[in-house]
């Protein structure tokens, strides 16, 4: 890997001499080369190993969206084979689709309310010195240091025996309302990163060249600060979407995707739960792929 | 040529229009207790080529930001020609600066790089001037490129275009070649000195590099806390400096500490260390009293028996002798103790038979001489005081004249912001 | 702080100028406009949820009407809390360390392959640790519950070897900690591999110069650089591990894994009346892991996490 891929990689930050400076040139003796040789396969050969370890249960899901079960589907039927029924008919359990869109409806609402808020808590943040300051970056931080159960046991009691007053009942609007105070969080942290990260001559080079406070934002500060806001964006989708521990205690009758294979869990699962599992899988990597290919597309 | 017409758009609301000389009157800049630029005046003459050179934290950079609006003086006046330049906001002024790091858009290709402020001026053929832009500086072949595909030195050329493209009444340039390597730096002093032949603008250059100041300037200004020191064409500066500050920062001298005794003439006659010299009164700023006797090193002659010329000398025993090539450099303790240096063009294709140890005479014109007042904490500071640590780290004392780097500072961090408190 | 900001740069520019470009002079309405809608979300949301738990858990049940509960200073629900269920205070907190421990092991390889080693790569193997998100993390513990079950691949090959002495793995401590450490090594990975990519390589193999030997170069070098991003990552495994109820749920027994998690739930959800004590077990679980926190900040000592 040379330097000049890192710096691309890191994207924006390169190092004084550029693109024509390269990490290597330098040869160790033989013996050391030998060590360093099994040390690089080390890491490469434990990363593989990882990397296959976290992709066994995706590969079960997906063997077992094949399963012709009788009750549950949990042991393989040998007797019948593998099966295309739940692929042909991926709504076929009653309710999955139903939460599938409930899933999809909340994390995109809270994915979106949460990183405008977090975003605009991020420059405050790292842009301005106030009264309050270092309070507030606690008051960020400390969600991220709470287990998810105690923030999903304060809400309903707060959701129980306080906000029900208001007519808030417990349901989709609980549901988006939690996820969108867990994902804040993780969004500042994210787009903070990359706001310190970015060299602060560039806004003033922009203001040098006539470009107004709007302007200096909208075409310098947004556009290099954009890949951290949509990096948290994604985060905030995923989190959202893949939560089940806060949603559980806040959701009342409503069912999430992960609410319904948990709850099912317990009557017999349906195969239907790996179709959509396993095809939600595959519809993100590929988008993400697609992202990073436009991306690069961009660089050039 | 109304290059910066009204045009109405949102951009250019405010923008002051302004021709003539750079004129800085009573400028301060305090961050908290600590001032960075005092009470500074300054007229830089329009169409000239300006340099404020001066070590880490003398207030140069600081001084430029003001101008570019980047910072706001504390009290104090910033103007161009007739139009008070003071209190409005970067983008409001005729002027652009080339960023010591180059600030290139990372985001955007060179050629929008460059258009970037024709654009935002509302300018309809952006895309053409930042093309003739790319043109000056020779790099229109890289115009669909992202700055970080570019090399150093072409980064800086980007640099130099995008703010050139502006064709501002003044162009200021921080430090815009520190992070260059030597040779890639001495081709683009030459560069930079044609654009401004050929443009013909304002340019201001910030550095600590005081040959590259000297060779690019028609004036230069020498800083020290946050004051102008000295301020003049380069040859002047160097032949005449006017403390020892500027003695020391702008080339090399060997300095004495000592007192008028009387006048010969035109010649003051001045005792330094036991030893009489003579310094014509036209190039001394003292004319009583306490007094700093300063010689150039390569005005010195090294002689093996005392000389019985009409010139001053003194005697000396050789510490150190360089051999670098064109000359060769003789580090030597005089009588009071004090180290100076000489050097000595190689004319002769005859080995030099000096060796340290050596006993040697000390030889110069006293047309050559200068006098500056007595400054107890740069003498200090600035001259070579302790022969034995001359003795073992020679170059480390004498490094303001040849490295090409004043302060030893190469590495292209701006030196004048770590003053500055946060 | 000026010079400790142009050090993490590193290799980058050298941005040594500390007066922000952006005005952090700018007036101060601005910023409290930008904080107010987030701010305000967290506080109805996060702070005040949180003293309404506390006085939940200082809460007494109306005598004889199960699920009525009045305004008190009942203190005993935090003795319940600490005497009953302190058996499950202390699993969670092991279990967690163990899952932290063994993710750290698992992240590190991954991270530092692909900081240093993954070239072109690097963008696949990330998606790769993200993606399993994507399948739900309960599916995903259910596939676990079928892989180290009884007749599954692991335990019959286990077996086999004569290495599983109780002859399960599910319903005990081995397959909660395992699931836990599966589902939080992401949270490993991206924070460790963050710290590592911002560090330069050059540095690290200055040190493999001057060390030659690769774990000394490791120790001393390459672990104290990701310092940052470990602590992050196992701060970002620990809690939500600790916290945890669904691996224990799914993947452990009845009786002898429960954790505090598990209690909390059904004291909520299955125990009528249950709100004190669960409000006063849940409290005490975030006053632990935040005294935990903290000290584990203060110990290697990062500003940058807050």
């Amino acid at each position: 890997m040379t330097a000049s891929t890192k710096a691309a990689a890191v994207g924006g930050r390169r190092t004084a001499d550029g693109a024509a400076d390269t990490a290597g040139g330098y040869r160790p003796p033989a013996l050391q080369r030998v060590r360093t040789w099994f040390a690089n396969r080390f890491a490469i050969i434990a990363a593989i190993v990882v990397l296959v370890y976290l992709f066994v249960p995706v590969a079960y899901t997906f063997v077992f969206s094949f399963n012709d079960y009788r009750k549950s589907n949990i042991v393989w039927n040998g007797d019948a084979g593998p099966t295309l029924k739940h692929w042909k008919n991926p709504c076929g359990a009653p309710g999955v689709c139903d939460a599938l869109v409930t899933s999809l409806k909340v994390g995109s609402i809270a994915t979106v309310v949460a990183t405008i808020l977090g975003t605009m808590l991020a420059f405050a943040l790292v842009r301005h010195r106030f009264r309050g300051r270092s309070t507030s970056n606690v008051l960020i931080f400390i969600p991220m240091a709470t287990p998810e159960i105690v923030l999903g046991a304060s809400l309903l009691t707060i959701f129980v025996q306080g906000f029900s007053r208001f007519g808030l009942r417990l349901g989709f609007w609980t549901i988006v309302i939690a996820h969108i105070m867990f994902c804040i969080s993780f969004v500042v942290v994210t787009v903070k990163a990359r706001l310190q990260s970015l060299d602060p001559r560039l806004e003033e080079a922009a203001q040098d060249l006539y470009a107004g406070p709007g302007g200096t934002f909208w075409r310098v500060t947004f556009p290099l600060v954009l890949p951290g806001i949509v990096g948290a964006a994604l985060l905030s989708f995923s989190l959202s979407f893949d939560d089940f521990i806060i949603t559980n205690f806040v959701s009342g009758d409503e069912t999430t995707f992960p609410k319904f294979v948990y709850v099912s869990y317990l009557r017999g699962i349906p195969a239907q739960a790996n179709v959509i599992g396993f095809s939600m899988f595959v519809i993100a990597v590929a988008l993400v792929i697609a992202g990073q290919v436009i991306g690069n597309s961009r660089r050039k | 040529m109304s290059i910066f017409g009204g045009n109405g758009s949102k951009a250019t609301r405010g923008f002051r229009e302004a021709r003539g000389n750079l004129r800085l009157t009573g400028v301060t800049k305090e961050f908290g207790d600590f001032t960075a630029v005092d009470d500074l005046g300054l007229e830089v003459p329009r169409g000239s080529f300006f340099a404020l050179l001066g070590p880490s934290g003398c207030g140069k950079t600081t001084t430029l930001r003001m101008v570019a609006g980047l910072e706001q003086p504390t009290r104090g006046r910033i103007l161009i020609g007739d139009t008070d330049l003071t209190g409005s906001r970067p983008y409001e002024r005729p002027v652009n600066t080339v960023f010591q790091s180059y600030a290139l858009f990372p985001h955007l290709t060179i050629r929008d790089n460059v258009a970037f402020g024709p654009k935002r001026r509302g300018e309809a053929d952006a895309g053409k001037l930042a093309d003739d832009a790319l043109e000056l500086v020779q790099m229109s072949h890289l115009a669909a490129r992202k700055p970080a595909q570019l090399s150093g030195g072409q980064q800086q050329r980007v640099a130099v275009a995008r703010a050139l493209v502006n064709r501002p009444e003044v162009l200021l340039l921080d430090e815009p070649l520190g992070a260059l390597d030597l040779k890639l730096r001495r081709q683009m002093q030459v560069e930079l000195k044609r654009i401004q032949t050929e443009v013909g603008l304002t340019f201001i250059h910030v550095t600590h590099d005081q040959e590259e100041a000297m060779t690019m300037a028609d004036t230069v200004a020498v800083m020290n806390h946050g004051r102008i020191e000295q301020m003049g064409h380069p040859e002047v500066l160097y032949d005449l400096p006017k403390t020892s500050f500027v003695a020391n920062f702008l080339g090399q001298s060997n300095l004495g500490d000592g007192r008028v005794t009387g006048t010969d003439g035109d010649d003051l006659v001045v005792e330094v260390a036991g030893t009489t010299v003579r310094i014509p009164k036209s190039r001394s700023t003292v004319h009583d009293g306490a007094i700093t006797f300063g010689v150039r090193p390569e005005k010195v002659r090294i002689r093996d028996q005392r000389p019985d010329g009409a010139g001053n000398d003194v005697k000396a025993t050789v510490v150190d002798v360089s051999f670098t090539g064109v000359a060769t450099q003789f580090l030597v303790t005089v009588a009071s103790g004090t180290t100076w240096a000489v050097y000595e063009q190689n004319l002769d294709v005859e080995r030099n038979h000096l060796r340290p140890g050596d006993e040697v005479w000390l030889e110069w014109e006293s047309g050559h001489a200068f006098g500056v007042p007595v400054n107890d904490v740069e003498a200090a500071a600035a001259t070579v005081a302790d022969p034995d640590a001359a003795k073992a780290e020679p170059r480390a004392h004498q490094s303001a004249d040849t490295s090409g780097d004043g302060t030893g500072d190469g590495s292209g961090s701006d030196p004048d912001a770590l003053a500055v408190p946060s | 702080m000026t010079v400790a900001s142009a050090h993490v740069a590193g290799g980058g520019t050298t941005h040594a100028d500390p007066a922000p470009a952006g005005g952090a002079r700018k007036r101060s309405w601005t910023a409290y406009l930008l904080l107010l809608p987030g701010g305000l979300w967290l506080l109805l949301f996060f702070v005040i949820p949180l003293v309404q738990l506390f006085t939940v858990s200082l809460q007494s049940g109306f005598p004889g009407y199960p699920g009525y509960y009045y305004r008190d200073v009942n203190i005993g629900n935090y003795g319940t809390a600490l005497t009953e269920f302190a058996g499950h205070f202390g699993r969670s907190l092991l279990y967690a360390g163990l899952a932290t421990f063994f993710a750290f092991i698992l992240a590190y390889p991954l991270a530092y392959a692909m900081a240093f080693k993954a070239g072109k790569w690097r963008n696949v193997m990330m998606i790769c640790v993200i993606a399993p998100f994507f399948t739900s993390f309960i599916l995903r513990t259910i596939a676990w519950r079928q892989i180290l079950a009884d007749d599954g691949p692991v335990a019959s090959t286990l077996k086999f070897l004569h290495l599983l002495p109780g002859g399960h793995i599910t319903e005990t401590w081995m397959a909660v900690v395992a699931g836990l450490t599966y589902n939080f090594l992401p949270f490993m990975v991206l924070p460790i591999y963050a710290s590592l990519e911002r560090a330069d390589a050059r540095v690290i193999e200055a040190g493999g110069d001057l060390y030659a030997n690769g774990f000394t170069t490791f120790r001393t070098v390459t672990l104290p650089m990701s310092m940052p991003g470990v602590i992050a990552g196992t701060l970002l495994t620990f809690i939500p591990a600790a916290g945890d109820y669904v691996n224990a749920d799914l993947l452990g027994s009845d009786r002898s894994t429960k954790m505090v998690g598990n209690v909390i739930e059904s004291q909520f959800f299955k125990v009528l009346g249950g709100f004190p004590v669960a409000a006063a077990l849940s409290f005490t679980l975030m006053a632990l892991i935040l005294a935990m926190v903290f000290l584990y900040i203060r110990r290697f000592g990062t500003e940058e996490l807050l």
